[in-house]
């Protein structure tokens, strides 16, 4: 982001300084590191069969209940249900889409607003 | 924490839905406030639903070997207190009961009262309590976010504990063994969660410091322009304020 210009009483008058930007960088390593990292040691891949490592939680659970209820059906089915995995997928990216693009949005929005504001008032 | 379609029993999936509904009805009446009495943080409000369509859509590996969701429900709860969640954590557990067929309409109750209820209202607590001890704001962001999310995933575990209780062991052997499916895997997904609200928020205090002010959120701008701002608190809660006030300022002088 470049230097702010707004005049000095404002909050954001807080230039960016260069360690703030590692501060930034180190933290979204960290971040992909927690998801690289048990992906990279591929835990599970062993006794998982074929493609399934990384079940879901959520699955998971069901079968839990299944072994502890072993008579319990499900007493209701949800209206629709995506056909295959990769419908599946698809739709969750689709959500995954929305929201990063209402985020982004939301955010150029608040960013780019604020710098052409200090010009009218800075010609006095 | 998806408890999927059909298995919660009738009651429970009943009891559930009655206990979550007054927290949404609430929490859709707390979202109308906000955008009727402080319009200029529209776009937080928008931000801070979207981040949590985001993190829930995402299906992430975690150490156990399984992967799970985060539930991105903690920028909310700093910005606007937890009754908003409510209701925007169901708009996006609808979107996936029907859509995707992850949870379901009998158990959106229970899973908007874990994702949507439980887990801000633990994130705000923490996030109250931390205030008050003097931690950098960063840890109190970090704190409130990742609990949020955790707290969501042990309460779907106690849920599931009450509805399938184990035969011999009972609803606390039942709840520990979904604990086991649940808690340390999301461990790292509940500190990644935490580590990108504070990303979140260090971009919040550039781009909209003004914002963060009306919202009372002052502490996550840098020392010296909260120091600045504080006195502003009450007189300035639009966005354009501080050119306003300039304005004035330089008619007093002339």
């Amino acid at each position: 982001m470049p230097a702010d210009t707004t005049p000095a009483p404002g909050p954001a008058a807080n230039a960016r300084r260069p360690r703030d930007r590692w501060v930034n960088v180190v933290l979204l390593l960290v971040v992909v590191a927690l998801f690289a990292v048990p992906l990279g040691l591929r835990l599970n891949a062993a006794d998982a069969p074929e493609g399934e490592g990384y079940a879901g939680t959520d699955s998971t659970a069901v079968e839990t209940i299944s072994e502890i209820d072993p008579g319990y059906e499900a007493w209701f089915s949800p209206w629709f249900e995506p056909s295959s995995g990769e419908v599946e997928s698809g739709l969750f990216a689709l959500q995954a889409a929305l929201g990063a693009g209402a985020f982004g949005f939301a955010l150029g929005r608040l960013s780019g607003r604020r710098r052409p504001a200090p010009a009218p008032g800075s010609t006095s | 924490m998806h408890i999927a379609e059909g298995f919660l029993p009738p009651l429970h999936a009943a009891a559930w839905t009655v206990a979550a509904a007054p927290f949404v009805i609430h929490g859709a009446r707390e979202v109308q406030r906000v955008v009727r009495e402080k319009p200029e943080a529209r776009l937080l409000l928008g931000a801070s639903g979207a981040f949590t369509f985001v993190l829930s859509a995402i299906k992430l590996p975690s150490v156990t070997g399984s992967s799970s969701h985060p539930t991105g429900t903690g920028l909310a709860v700093i910005l606007f207190r937890p009754p908003v969640m409510a209701l925007m954590g169901t708009i996006v557990l609808l979107f996936q009961a029907l859509l995707l067929a992850h949870g379901g309409v009998t158990t959106l109750g229970a899973n908007v009262f874990s994702m949507a209820v439980v887990g801000p209202w633990v994130g705000y607590a923490t996030y109250r309590g931390l205030q008050r001890v003097k931690v950098p704001y960063a840890v109190t962001v970090f704190a409130t976010m990742a609990l949020s999310d955790w707290a969501t995933y042990l309460t779907t575990s106690v849920q599931l504990g009450l509805a399938h209780p184990d035969p011999t062991g009972g609803v606390l052997a039942a709840t520990s063994r979904f604990l086991g499916v649940f808690a340390f895997t999301q461990i790292p997904l509940a500190i990644a969660e935490g580590l990108l609200g504070v990303l979140v928020f260090r971009a919040l205090a550039q781009i909209a410091p003004a914002e963060l002010l009306s919202l009372g959120v002052t502490e996550a701008l840098p020392a010296d322009a909260g120091a600045a701002a504080d006195g502003a608190v009450g007189a300035a809660p639009v966005p354009a304020a501080g050119s306003h006030t300039d304005v004035t300022r330089r008619a007093e002088e002339a």
